[in-house]
Protein backbone atom coordinates (compact mmCIF):
# COMPACT_ATOMS: atom_id res chain seq x y z
CA UNK A 1 0.00 0.00 0.00
CA UNK A 2 1.53 3.06 -1.09
CA UNK A 3 1.32 6.05 1.23
CA UNK A 4 -0.15 9.06 0.23
CA UNK A 5 0.23 12.45 0.98
CA UNK A 6 -2.50 13.35 3.78
CA UNK A 7 -0.63 9.46 5.34
CA UNK A 8 2.66 11.56 5.22
CA UNK A 9 1.25 14.87 7.15
CA UNK A 10 -0.78 12.38 9.65
CA UNK A 11 2.68 10.56 9.96
CA UNK A 12 4.78 13.54 10.03
CA UNK A 13 2.14 15.54 12.55
CA UNK A 14 2.19 12.77 15.15
CA UNK A 15 6.02 12.10 15.02
CA UNK A 16 7.34 15.97 15.52
CA UNK A 17 4.14 17.05 17.29
CA UNK A 18 4.84 20.45 18.09
CA UNK A 19 7.89 20.86 16.21
CA UNK A 20 5.91 21.35 13.12
CA UNK A 21 4.52 24.89 13.22
CA UNK A 22 2.41 24.83 10.42
CA UNK A 23 1.65 22.13 7.58
CA UNK A 24 -0.32 22.17 4.41
CA UNK A 25 -0.61 20.30 1.83
CA UNK A 26 -0.48 22.67 -2.13
CA UNK A 27 -0.86 20.59 -5.63
CA UNK A 28 -0.28 17.13 -3.73
CA UNK A 29 3.10 18.54 -1.81
CA UNK A 30 3.65 18.96 1.76
CA UNK A 31 4.81 21.96 3.34
CA UNK A 32 6.10 22.47 6.34
CA UNK A 33 7.42 25.36 8.83
CA UNK A 34 9.46 24.64 11.36
CA UNK A 35 11.71 26.57 14.08
CA UNK A 36 15.25 27.18 13.38
CA UNK A 37 16.54 25.42 15.98
CA UNK A 38 14.66 21.80 14.72
CA UNK A 39 16.06 21.84 11.61
CA UNK A 40 18.51 18.98 12.27
CA UNK A 41 15.82 16.50 14.32
CA UNK A 42 13.23 17.36 11.50
CA UNK A 43 15.26 16.34 8.70
CA UNK A 44 16.94 13.37 10.62
CA UNK A 45 13.74 12.06 11.51
CA UNK A 46 12.50 12.56 7.82
CA UNK A 47 15.46 10.65 6.71
CA UNK A 48 14.79 7.61 9.42
CA UNK A 49 11.49 7.45 10.08
CA UNK A 50 9.78 3.90 8.46
CA UNK A 51 7.45 6.35 7.28
CA UNK A 52 8.70 8.54 5.58
CA UNK A 53 12.00 7.44 4.10
CA UNK A 54 13.37 10.94 2.54
CA UNK A 55 16.46 9.65 1.39
CA UNK A 56 17.44 12.03 -1.00
CA UNK A 57 18.28 15.80 -0.97
CA UNK A 58 16.52 17.47 -4.10
CA UNK A 59 17.47 21.40 -3.22
CA UNK A 60 18.04 24.07 -0.53
CA UNK A 61 17.58 27.29 -1.23
CA UNK A 62 16.42 30.49 0.69
CA UNK A 63 13.98 33.92 -0.37
CA UNK A 64 13.94 37.03 0.22
CA UNK A 65 11.11 39.08 1.77
CA UNK A 66 13.13 42.52 2.68
CA UNK A 67 10.05 43.82 4.28
CA UNK A 68 9.82 41.21 6.80
CA UNK A 69 11.01 41.03 10.50
CA UNK A 70 12.72 37.65 9.72
CA UNK A 71 13.74 38.47 6.34
CA UNK A 72 14.61 35.06 4.66
CA UNK A 73 12.39 31.91 4.07
CA UNK A 74 15.26 28.74 3.65
CA UNK A 75 13.17 26.30 1.58
CA UNK A 76 14.24 22.15 1.96
CA UNK A 77 12.81 19.91 -0.49
CA UNK A 78 13.36 16.04 -0.32
CA UNK A 79 12.12 13.68 -1.63
CA UNK A 80 11.11 9.65 -0.87
CA UNK A 81 12.14 7.27 -3.56
CA UNK A 82 10.38 4.28 -2.01
CA UNK A 83 6.58 6.16 -0.98
CA UNK A 84 6.92 8.75 -4.12
CA UNK A 85 6.81 11.61 -2.22
CA UNK A 86 7.83 15.09 -2.44
CA UNK A 87 8.25 17.27 1.53
CA UNK A 88 9.19 20.85 1.31
CA UNK A 89 10.68 21.99 4.58
CA UNK A 90 10.05 26.02 5.58
CA UNK A 91 12.47 28.01 8.09
CA UNK A 92 11.99 31.80 8.57
CA UNK A 93 14.66 33.11 9.57
CA UNK A 94 16.44 36.84 10.03
CA UNK A 95 19.71 38.11 8.55
CA UNK A 96 22.03 37.39 11.58
CA UNK A 97 20.76 33.81 11.93
CA UNK A 98 23.11 31.12 11.36
CA UNK A 99 22.13 27.85 10.19
CA UNK A 100 22.92 24.74 11.24
CA UNK A 101 24.73 22.83 7.93
CA UNK A 102 23.06 19.02 7.13
CA UNK A 103 26.01 18.41 5.31
CA UNK A 104 26.64 15.49 7.84
CA UNK A 105 22.96 13.96 7.30
CA UNK A 106 23.22 15.01 3.49
CA UNK A 107 26.78 15.35 1.82
CA UNK A 108 25.15 16.85 -1.39
CA UNK A 109 23.78 19.76 0.80
CA UNK A 110 27.06 20.93 0.88
CA UNK A 111 27.42 22.96 -2.86
CA UNK A 112 23.97 24.07 -2.10
CA UNK A 113 24.69 25.44 0.68
CA UNK A 114 27.42 26.75 -0.51
CA UNK A 115 25.67 28.39 -3.26
CA UNK A 116 22.97 29.95 -0.29
CA UNK A 117 25.95 31.35 1.11
CA UNK A 118 26.94 32.97 -2.61
CA UNK A 119 23.71 34.62 -3.04
CA UNK A 120 22.16 35.34 0.01
CA UNK A 121 24.99 35.72 2.44
CA UNK A 122 23.52 33.47 4.91
CA UNK A 123 26.06 31.86 7.14
CA UNK A 124 26.00 27.94 8.11
CA UNK A 125 27.43 26.63 11.12
CA UNK A 126 29.80 23.56 11.24
CA UNK A 127 29.69 23.80 7.22
CA UNK A 128 32.76 21.89 6.18
CA UNK A 129 34.42 24.64 2.93
CA UNK A 130 31.85 27.34 2.91
CA UNK A 131 33.53 29.14 0.04
CA UNK A 132 31.35 31.50 -2.93
CA UNK A 133 30.21 28.94 -5.49
CA UNK A 134 29.07 30.37 -8.54
CA UNK A 135 30.06 34.02 -8.74
CA UNK A 136 33.49 35.44 -9.33
CA UNK A 137 36.82 35.30 -7.90
CA UNK A 138 36.46 38.13 -5.42
CA UNK A 139 32.83 39.25 -6.13
CA UNK A 140 31.02 41.36 -3.22
CA UNK A 141 27.65 41.39 -2.30
CA UNK A 142 24.78 38.95 -2.73
CA UNK A 143 23.18 39.51 -5.82
CA UNK A 144 19.96 37.09 -5.02
CA UNK A 145 18.89 39.60 -2.62
CA UNK A 146 16.44 42.00 -3.26
CA UNK A 147 18.13 44.85 -2.87
CA UNK A 148 20.91 44.21 -4.87
CA UNK A 149 20.54 45.75 -8.61
CA UNK A 150 19.63 43.18 -11.41
CA UNK A 151 22.56 45.35 -13.54
CA UNK A 152 25.42 44.43 -10.44
CA UNK A 153 28.03 46.98 -9.39
CA UNK A 154 30.67 45.97 -11.23
CA UNK A 155 31.71 45.32 -14.56
CA UNK A 156 34.96 43.83 -16.19
CA UNK A 157 37.12 44.46 -19.31
CA UNK A 158 40.69 44.15 -20.48
CA UNK A 159 42.63 47.01 -20.00
CA UNK A 160 44.89 47.26 -22.76
CA UNK A 161 47.24 49.76 -20.83
CA UNK A 162 47.39 47.75 -17.67
CA UNK A 163 47.68 44.35 -20.14
CA UNK A 164 45.16 42.88 -17.53
CA UNK A 165 41.92 42.09 -17.03
CA UNK A 166 40.16 44.91 -14.50
CA UNK A 167 36.90 45.61 -12.99
CA UNK A 168 35.33 49.06 -12.95
CA UNK A 169 31.85 50.31 -11.85
CA UNK A 170 28.90 49.60 -14.16
CA UNK A 171 28.16 52.57 -16.67
CA UNK A 172 25.37 52.00 -18.67
CA UNK A 173 24.04 54.04 -22.01
CA UNK A 174 20.53 53.84 -21.03
CA UNK A 175 19.34 53.89 -17.62
CA UNK A 176 18.01 50.25 -16.73
CA UNK A 177 14.15 50.85 -16.95
CA UNK A 178 11.89 48.11 -14.63
CA UNK A 179 8.19 48.98 -16.42
CA UNK A 180 5.55 48.98 -14.52
CA UNK A 181 2.54 47.26 -16.15
CA UNK A 182 0.93 47.15 -12.95
CA UNK A 183 -3.09 48.50 -13.42
CA UNK A 184 -3.70 51.33 -11.19
CA UNK A 185 -7.42 50.01 -11.59
CA UNK A 186 -8.21 46.39 -11.95
CA UNK A 187 -6.04 43.56 -12.65
CA UNK A 188 -6.67 40.21 -14.73
CA UNK A 189 -9.90 38.22 -13.26
CA UNK A 190 -9.85 34.93 -13.59
CA UNK A 191 -13.06 33.06 -14.51
CA UNK A 192 -11.51 29.69 -13.12
CA UNK A 193 -10.61 31.55 -10.08
CA UNK A 194 -13.80 33.46 -9.55
CA UNK A 195 -16.03 29.85 -9.90
CA UNK A 196 -13.36 28.09 -7.04
CA UNK A 197 -14.09 31.08 -4.78
CA UNK A 198 -18.02 30.92 -4.85
CA UNK A 199 -17.68 27.15 -4.39
CA UNK A 200 -15.35 27.19 -0.92
CA UNK A 201 -17.68 29.52 0.02
CA UNK A 202 -20.77 27.51 -0.62
CA UNK A 203 -19.17 24.82 1.06
CA UNK B 1 63.25 5.20 6.81
CA UNK B 2 59.40 6.45 5.00
CA UNK B 3 59.48 7.43 1.34
CA UNK B 4 58.83 11.08 1.07
CA UNK B 5 55.78 11.86 -1.54
CA UNK B 6 54.86 15.16 -2.49
CA UNK B 7 51.50 15.61 -4.11
CA UNK B 8 51.17 17.58 -6.83
CA UNK B 9 48.42 20.30 -7.79
CA UNK B 10 47.05 20.59 -11.57
CA UNK B 11 44.76 22.91 -12.92
CA UNK B 12 42.24 21.04 -15.29
CA UNK B 13 40.54 23.22 -17.57
CA UNK B 14 38.57 25.77 -17.77
CA UNK B 15 39.18 25.26 -21.27
CA UNK B 16 39.95 22.01 -21.69
CA UNK B 17 38.53 20.03 -24.35
CA UNK B 18 37.48 17.11 -22.06
CA UNK B 19 36.15 19.46 -19.45
CA UNK B 20 33.05 19.79 -21.67
CA UNK B 21 32.80 23.34 -21.16
CA UNK B 22 33.77 26.05 -18.78
CA UNK B 23 34.70 23.52 -15.84
CA UNK B 24 38.25 24.32 -13.60
CA UNK B 25 39.30 21.18 -11.44
CA UNK B 26 42.12 21.42 -9.19
CA UNK B 27 43.39 18.31 -8.67
CA UNK B 28 45.44 17.24 -6.09
CA UNK B 29 47.80 14.12 -7.82
CA UNK B 30 49.85 11.45 -6.30
CA UNK B 31 52.22 10.87 -9.47
CA UNK B 32 49.24 10.06 -11.63
CA UNK B 33 47.16 9.27 -8.63
CA UNK B 34 44.26 11.78 -8.32
CA UNK B 35 44.22 12.33 -4.13
CA UNK B 36 41.74 15.12 -4.16
CA UNK B 37 39.36 17.27 -7.11
CA UNK B 38 37.72 20.42 -6.16
CA UNK B 39 35.71 21.82 -9.29
CA UNK B 40 35.46 25.32 -9.38
CA UNK B 41 32.57 26.24 -11.27
CA UNK B 42 30.29 29.37 -11.90
CA UNK B 43 32.45 30.17 -14.80
CA UNK B 44 29.19 30.46 -17.16
CA UNK B 45 27.28 32.12 -14.16
CA UNK B 46 25.20 34.44 -15.97
CA UNK B 47 22.24 35.18 -13.27
CA UNK B 48 19.37 33.00 -14.75
CA UNK B 49 17.33 33.55 -11.57
CA UNK B 50 17.64 37.26 -10.71
CA UNK B 51 17.16 37.85 -14.49
CA UNK B 52 13.87 35.76 -14.49
CA UNK B 53 12.33 37.49 -10.97
CA UNK B 54 12.63 40.89 -13.49
CA UNK B 55 10.44 39.00 -16.71
CA UNK B 56 7.52 38.20 -16.88
CA UNK B 57 6.57 34.71 -16.94
CA UNK B 58 6.02 34.50 -20.65
CA UNK B 59 9.62 36.53 -21.25
CA UNK B 60 11.45 33.80 -18.93
CA UNK B 61 10.65 30.99 -21.28
CA UNK B 62 13.94 31.49 -23.03
CA UNK B 63 16.62 31.55 -20.55
CA UNK B 64 15.45 28.07 -19.84
CA UNK B 65 17.14 26.86 -23.15
CA UNK B 66 20.09 28.44 -22.33
CA UNK B 67 20.28 26.28 -19.30
CA UNK B 68 21.11 23.08 -20.36
CA UNK B 69 21.68 24.07 -24.43
CA UNK B 70 21.89 20.78 -25.34
CA UNK B 71 18.14 19.94 -24.76
CA UNK B 72 16.47 23.11 -24.35
CA UNK B 73 12.96 21.77 -24.73
CA UNK B 74 13.22 19.55 -21.92
CA UNK B 75 14.33 22.65 -19.59
CA UNK B 76 11.25 24.93 -20.54
CA UNK B 77 8.88 21.77 -19.79
CA UNK B 78 9.84 22.28 -16.44
CA UNK B 79 8.72 25.65 -15.96
CA UNK B 80 5.19 25.55 -17.89
CA UNK B 81 4.35 22.71 -16.16
CA UNK B 82 5.02 24.97 -12.23
CA UNK B 83 3.00 28.03 -13.87
CA UNK B 84 -0.06 25.46 -15.33
CA UNK B 85 -0.41 24.17 -11.76
CA UNK B 86 0.03 27.76 -10.38
CA UNK B 87 -2.98 29.20 -12.74
CA UNK B 88 -4.53 25.54 -12.47
CA UNK B 89 -4.77 24.97 -16.54
CA UNK B 90 -5.13 22.61 -18.54
CA UNK B 91 -2.76 21.75 -22.08
CA UNK B 92 -4.88 20.28 -24.63
CA UNK B 93 -4.06 16.77 -25.15
CA UNK B 94 -2.70 17.39 -28.76
CA UNK B 95 -0.47 20.01 -27.33
CA UNK B 96 0.68 17.28 -24.59
CA UNK B 97 1.64 14.56 -26.94
CA UNK B 98 3.65 17.32 -29.14
CA UNK B 99 5.21 18.37 -25.53
CA UNK B 100 5.86 14.46 -25.40
CA UNK B 101 6.98 14.25 -28.93
CA UNK B 102 9.98 16.86 -28.35
CA UNK B 103 11.20 15.70 -25.21
CA UNK B 104 11.90 12.78 -26.18
CA UNK B 105 13.63 14.95 -29.35
CA UNK B 106 15.45 16.35 -26.47
CA UNK B 107 16.65 13.34 -24.66
CA UNK B 108 17.96 11.87 -27.71
CA UNK B 109 19.96 15.05 -28.55
CA UNK B 110 21.72 15.22 -25.56
CA UNK B 111 21.84 11.46 -25.45
CA UNK B 112 23.76 11.30 -28.65
CA UNK B 113 26.10 14.15 -27.90
CA UNK B 114 26.86 12.63 -24.13
CA UNK B 115 27.72 8.92 -25.76
CA UNK B 116 29.61 10.19 -28.17
CA UNK B 117 31.85 12.98 -26.73
CA UNK B 118 32.77 10.71 -24.16
CA UNK B 119 33.93 8.53 -26.76
CA UNK B 120 35.65 11.22 -28.29
CA UNK B 121 37.76 11.68 -24.64
CA UNK B 122 38.67 7.93 -24.21
CA UNK B 123 39.61 8.28 -27.72
CA UNK B 124 37.02 7.28 -30.41
CA UNK B 125 36.83 9.47 -33.46
CA UNK B 126 34.06 8.18 -35.63
CA UNK B 127 31.05 7.95 -32.75
CA UNK B 128 31.20 12.17 -33.21
CA UNK B 129 30.91 12.03 -36.66
CA UNK B 130 28.22 9.90 -36.94
CA UNK B 131 26.26 11.21 -34.48
CA UNK B 132 26.12 14.87 -34.86
CA UNK B 133 25.27 14.13 -38.66
CA UNK B 134 21.74 12.88 -36.97
CA UNK B 135 22.22 15.43 -34.18
CA UNK B 136 22.11 18.28 -37.52
CA UNK B 137 18.63 16.02 -38.28
CA UNK B 138 16.81 16.80 -35.12
CA UNK B 139 17.83 20.25 -34.58
CA UNK B 140 15.93 20.60 -38.07
CA UNK B 141 13.07 19.15 -36.30
CA UNK B 142 13.36 21.77 -33.63
CA UNK B 143 13.73 24.97 -36.48
CA UNK B 144 10.81 23.47 -38.49
CA UNK B 145 8.53 23.86 -35.55
CA UNK B 146 9.41 26.80 -32.97
CA UNK B 147 12.32 28.39 -35.86
CA UNK B 148 15.51 27.75 -34.26
CA UNK B 149 17.68 24.99 -34.15
CA UNK B 150 18.55 25.36 -30.19
CA UNK B 151 16.91 28.31 -28.31
CA UNK B 152 13.42 27.07 -29.58
CA UNK B 153 10.96 29.07 -27.15
CA UNK B 154 8.60 26.60 -27.79
CA UNK B 155 7.09 25.08 -25.14
CA UNK B 156 4.62 28.34 -23.77
CA UNK B 157 2.48 27.79 -20.40
CA UNK B 158 -0.68 26.63 -21.89
CA UNK B 159 0.78 24.38 -24.10
CA UNK B 160 3.03 24.83 -27.01
CA UNK B 161 3.46 27.73 -29.35
CA UNK B 162 2.28 26.69 -32.66
CA UNK B 163 0.97 23.61 -33.98
CA UNK B 164 3.10 21.10 -36.20
CA UNK B 165 4.27 22.38 -39.98
CA UNK B 166 2.68 20.18 -42.92
CA UNK B 167 4.72 17.15 -43.05
CA UNK B 168 7.08 17.09 -40.30
CA UNK B 169 5.39 14.17 -38.30
CA UNK B 170 6.28 12.16 -41.64
CA UNK B 171 9.64 13.67 -41.78
CA UNK B 172 10.26 12.32 -37.90
CA UNK B 173 8.57 9.15 -38.45
CA UNK B 174 11.01 8.64 -41.32
CA UNK B 175 14.09 9.66 -38.66
CA UNK B 176 12.35 6.95 -36.37
CA UNK B 177 12.41 4.18 -38.95
CA UNK B 178 16.41 5.05 -39.73
CA UNK B 179 17.70 5.90 -36.68
CA UNK B 180 17.32 3.17 -35.24
CA UNK B 181 20.77 1.69 -37.66
CA UNK B 182 22.47 4.56 -36.05
CA UNK B 183 22.26 3.83 -32.55
CA UNK B 184 23.35 -0.22 -33.92
CA UNK B 185 26.11 0.92 -35.88
CA UNK B 186 27.55 3.26 -32.67
CA UNK B 187 27.17 0.20 -30.80
CA UNK B 188 29.20 -1.71 -33.28
CA UNK B 189 31.88 0.84 -32.37
CA UNK B 190 31.88 0.80 -28.63
CA UNK B 191 30.06 -1.77 -26.85
CA UNK B 192 32.10 -4.08 -27.55
CA UNK B 193 35.43 -1.91 -28.08
CA UNK B 194 38.39 -2.95 -25.98
CA UNK B 195 39.60 0.46 -25.43
CA UNK B 196 36.50 1.91 -24.61
CA UNK B 197 35.61 -1.27 -22.04
CA UNK B 198 38.68 -0.72 -20.97
CA UNK B 199 38.71 2.38 -20.43
CA UNK B 200 34.81 2.84 -18.52
CA UNK B 201 34.63 -0.49 -17.20
CA UNK B 202 34.85 -0.42 -13.03
CA UNK B 203 35.37 3.51 -13.55
CA UNK B 204 33.38 6.11 -11.54
CA UNK B 205 31.17 3.41 -9.94
CA UNK B 206 28.44 4.78 -7.60
CA UNK B 207 26.50 2.09 -5.20
CA UNK B 208 22.48 2.60 -4.82
CA UNK B 209 22.91 4.40 -1.24
CA UNK B 210 25.51 6.76 -2.18
CA UNK B 211 23.88 7.85 -5.24
CA UNK B 212 20.76 8.62 -3.21
CA UNK B 213 23.08 9.98 -0.68
CA UNK B 214 24.69 12.44 -3.29
CA UNK B 215 21.11 13.87 -4.76
CA UNK B 216 21.86 11.85 -8.25
CA UNK B 217 19.08 11.55 -10.42
CA UNK B 218 18.23 10.29 -14.03
CA UNK B 219 21.27 7.97 -15.52
CA UNK B 220 23.01 8.78 -12.50
CA UNK B 221 20.69 7.00 -10.57
CA UNK B 222 19.59 4.33 -13.17
CA UNK B 223 22.83 3.42 -13.23
CA UNK B 224 23.60 1.95 -9.89
CA UNK B 225 20.14 0.15 -9.89
CA UNK B 226 17.74 2.53 -8.41
CA UNK B 227 14.68 1.94 -10.46
CA UNK B 228 13.85 5.51 -10.68
CA UNK B 229 11.96 7.84 -13.60
CA UNK B 230 9.78 10.48 -12.89
CA UNK B 231 8.10 9.20 -16.80
CA UNK B 232 7.19 6.22 -14.71
CA UNK B 233 6.71 7.27 -11.14
CA UNK B 234 5.58 10.24 -10.86
CA UNK B 235 3.70 10.96 -14.62
CA UNK B 236 3.49 14.50 -15.58
CA UNK B 237 1.69 15.40 -18.88
CA UNK B 238 0.68 12.07 -20.65
CA UNK B 239 3.50 9.88 -20.16
CA UNK B 240 1.28 7.34 -18.27
CA UNK B 241 -0.43 6.72 -22.09
CA UNK B 242 2.97 5.16 -23.42
CA UNK B 243 4.51 1.74 -23.29
CA UNK B 244 8.17 1.79 -22.31
CA UNK B 245 10.76 0.61 -20.51
CA UNK B 246 13.17 2.12 -18.32
CA UNK B 247 16.97 0.48 -18.62
CA UNK B 248 18.30 -0.29 -14.69
CA UNK B 249 22.54 -0.34 -14.75
CA UNK B 250 24.37 -3.43 -12.44
CA UNK B 251 27.29 -1.78 -11.56
CA UNK B 252 27.05 2.15 -11.63
CA UNK B 253 30.25 2.14 -12.98
CA UNK B 254 30.73 4.61 -16.50
CA UNK B 255 30.20 1.23 -19.05
CA UNK B 256 26.61 0.60 -17.21
CA UNK B 257 25.84 4.35 -17.95
CA UNK B 258 26.69 4.50 -21.07
CA UNK B 259 24.26 1.61 -21.68
CA UNK B 260 21.88 2.93 -20.50
CA UNK B 261 22.10 6.06 -22.18
CA UNK B 262 21.63 3.93 -25.59
CA UNK B 263 19.00 1.89 -24.56
CA UNK B 264 16.95 4.95 -22.96
CA UNK B 265 17.38 6.00 -26.87
CA UNK B 266 15.57 3.50 -28.37
CA UNK B 267 12.92 3.47 -25.90
CA UNK B 268 12.75 7.40 -26.79
CA UNK B 269 12.49 6.06 -30.34
CA UNK B 270 9.51 4.06 -30.07
CA UNK B 271 7.71 6.41 -27.62
CA UNK B 272 8.10 9.40 -30.80
CA UNK B 273 6.84 6.64 -32.88
CA UNK B 274 3.63 5.95 -30.67
CA UNK B 275 3.36 9.65 -30.05
CA UNK B 276 3.27 10.09 -33.78
CA UNK B 277 0.83 7.36 -34.32
CA UNK B 278 -1.61 8.38 -31.69
CA UNK B 279 -1.80 12.17 -32.36
CA UNK B 280 -5.04 13.39 -31.62
CA UNK B 281 -6.22 16.63 -33.26
CA UNK B 282 -7.55 19.62 -31.25
CA UNK B 283 -6.17 22.55 -30.21
CA UNK B 284 -2.32 22.69 -29.15
CA UNK B 285 -2.67 25.48 -26.88
CA UNK B 286 -5.16 26.31 -23.97
CA UNK B 287 -7.72 28.82 -25.26
CA UNK B 288 -8.32 30.58 -22.34
CA UNK B 289 -6.78 34.28 -24.04
CA UNK B 290 -5.32 35.86 -20.74
CA UNK B 291 -2.79 33.29 -20.72
CA UNK B 292 -2.19 32.39 -24.43
CA UNK B 293 -1.78 34.97 -27.34
CA UNK B 294 -4.20 35.06 -30.05
CA UNK B 295 -4.29 33.63 -33.31
CA UNK B 296 -2.91 36.27 -35.71
CA UNK B 297 -5.96 35.58 -38.05
CA UNK B 298 -7.88 36.73 -35.14
CA UNK B 299 -5.74 40.18 -34.47
CA UNK B 300 -7.56 41.35 -37.93
CA UNK B 301 -11.48 40.91 -36.69
CA UNK B 302 -11.56 40.67 -33.33
CA UNK B 303 -10.81 43.81 -30.54
CA UNK B 304 -10.56 41.19 -28.03
CA UNK B 305 -7.99 39.70 -29.21
CA UNK B 306 -6.21 42.48 -29.95
CA UNK B 307 -6.28 43.42 -25.98
CA UNK B 308 -5.37 40.24 -24.93
CA UNK B 309 -2.95 40.69 -27.57
CA UNK B 310 -1.66 43.81 -26.27
CA UNK B 311 -2.07 42.65 -22.83
CA UNK B 312 -0.05 39.68 -22.83
CA UNK B 313 2.51 41.20 -24.74
CA UNK B 314 2.88 43.92 -22.03
CA UNK B 315 1.69 43.40 -18.41
CA UNK B 316 1.86 39.19 -19.29
CA UNK B 317 -0.68 37.62 -17.28
CA UNK B 318 -0.86 36.83 -13.70
CA UNK B 319 -0.58 34.14 -11.84
CA UNK B 320 -2.21 33.92 -8.20
CA UNK B 321 -0.37 33.68 -4.63
CA UNK B 322 1.17 30.17 -4.14
CA UNK B 323 4.70 28.15 -4.47
CA UNK B 324 5.07 24.89 -6.25
CA UNK B 325 8.06 22.63 -7.32
CA UNK B 326 7.86 21.04 -10.67
CA UNK B 327 9.97 18.59 -11.98
CA UNK B 328 10.73 16.35 -15.42
CA UNK B 329 12.78 13.56 -16.06
CA UNK B 330 15.01 15.64 -18.15
CA UNK B 331 17.63 13.69 -20.35
CA UNK B 332 20.43 14.29 -17.55
CA UNK B 333 18.14 13.83 -14.62
CA UNK B 334 15.67 15.66 -12.86
CA UNK B 335 15.24 19.16 -13.58
CA UNK B 336 13.40 21.13 -11.34
CA UNK B 337 11.67 24.49 -10.77
CA UNK B 338 10.96 25.62 -7.65
CA UNK B 339 8.21 28.66 -7.99
CA UNK B 340 6.68 31.21 -5.72
CA UNK B 341 4.14 33.91 -7.14
CA UNK B 342 2.96 36.69 -5.45
CA UNK B 343 0.17 37.23 -7.48
CA UNK B 344 1.83 39.91 -9.95
CA UNK B 345 3.17 38.92 -13.41
CA UNK B 346 6.86 38.41 -12.48
CA UNK B 347 7.90 35.22 -10.89
CA UNK B 348 8.74 36.31 -7.16
CA UNK B 349 11.48 33.71 -6.74
CA UNK B 350 12.50 30.73 -9.63
CA UNK B 351 14.76 28.26 -8.05
CA UNK B 352 16.35 26.32 -10.56
CA UNK B 353 17.27 22.43 -9.84
CA UNK B 354 19.56 21.59 -12.62
CA UNK B 355 20.92 17.89 -12.06
CA UNK B 356 24.39 18.60 -13.15
CA UNK B 357 25.49 20.60 -9.99
CA UNK B 358 24.63 17.39 -7.75
CA UNK B 359 26.32 14.91 -10.31
CA UNK B 360 29.20 17.41 -10.13
CA UNK B 361 29.71 17.90 -6.54
CA UNK B 362 30.27 13.93 -6.36
CA UNK B 363 33.41 14.54 -8.54
CA UNK B 364 35.77 14.55 -5.50
CA UNK B 365 33.90 11.63 -4.66
CA UNK B 366 34.01 9.50 -8.14
CA UNK B 367 37.89 10.31 -9.07
CA UNK B 368 39.51 9.71 -5.59
CA UNK B 369 42.05 6.96 -6.11
CA UNK B 370 41.42 6.86 -10.10
CA UNK B 371 44.59 7.58 -12.38
CA UNK B 372 44.24 10.96 -14.31
CA UNK B 373 43.57 9.76 -17.38
CA UNK B 374 39.99 8.81 -16.11
CA UNK B 375 39.07 12.34 -14.83
CA UNK B 376 37.79 13.04 -18.70
CA UNK B 377 36.25 9.26 -18.51
CA UNK B 378 33.88 10.30 -15.03
CA UNK B 379 33.34 13.85 -16.44
CA UNK B 380 32.09 12.20 -19.58
CA UNK B 381 29.87 9.98 -18.04
CA UNK B 382 28.28 12.34 -15.93
CA UNK B 383 26.95 14.31 -18.53
CA UNK B 384 27.90 17.74 -17.83
CA UNK B 385 26.76 20.83 -19.47
CA UNK B 386 27.63 24.34 -17.95
CA UNK B 387 24.98 26.16 -19.13
CA UNK B 388 22.18 24.34 -16.18
CA UNK B 389 25.31 23.75 -13.42
CA UNK B 390 26.54 27.80 -13.49
CA UNK B 391 22.82 28.86 -14.23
Amino acid sequence: MSTTVNDLERTVNSGLTTTVKKSQINFNQLFIDVDIENLISVILFLKTNDKCRFKQLIDITAVDYPEKKKRFKMVYLLLSHENNLRIIININIDEKTTVPSITKIFPSANWMEREVFDMYGISFKDHPDLRRILTDYGFDGYPLRKDFPLTGHLEVRYSEEKKKVISEPVKLDQEYRDFDFESPWEGTKYVKEEIQKKETKEK
Amino acid sequence: MVKQTKTMNLNFGPQHPAAHGVLRLILELDGEVVEKADPHIGLLHRGTEKLIEHKTYMQAVPYFDRLDYVAPMNQEHAFALAIEKLLNIDVPIRGQYIRVLFCEIGRILSHLLNITTQALDVGALTPSLWGFEERETLMTFYERVSGSRLHANYFRPGGVHQDLPRGLSEDIMQFCHTFPKVINDLETLLTDNRIFKQRNVDIGIVTKEEALEHSFSGVMLRGSGVAWDLRKSQPYECYQDFNFNIPIGKNGDCYDRYLCRIEEMRQSVEIIKNCIDKMPSGPVKNIDGKITPPAKKDLKKSMEAVIHHFKLFSEGFRVPEGEIYAAVEAPKGEFGVYLISDGSHKPYKCKIRAPGFSHLQAMDYLIKGHMLADVPAVIGSLDLVFGEIDR
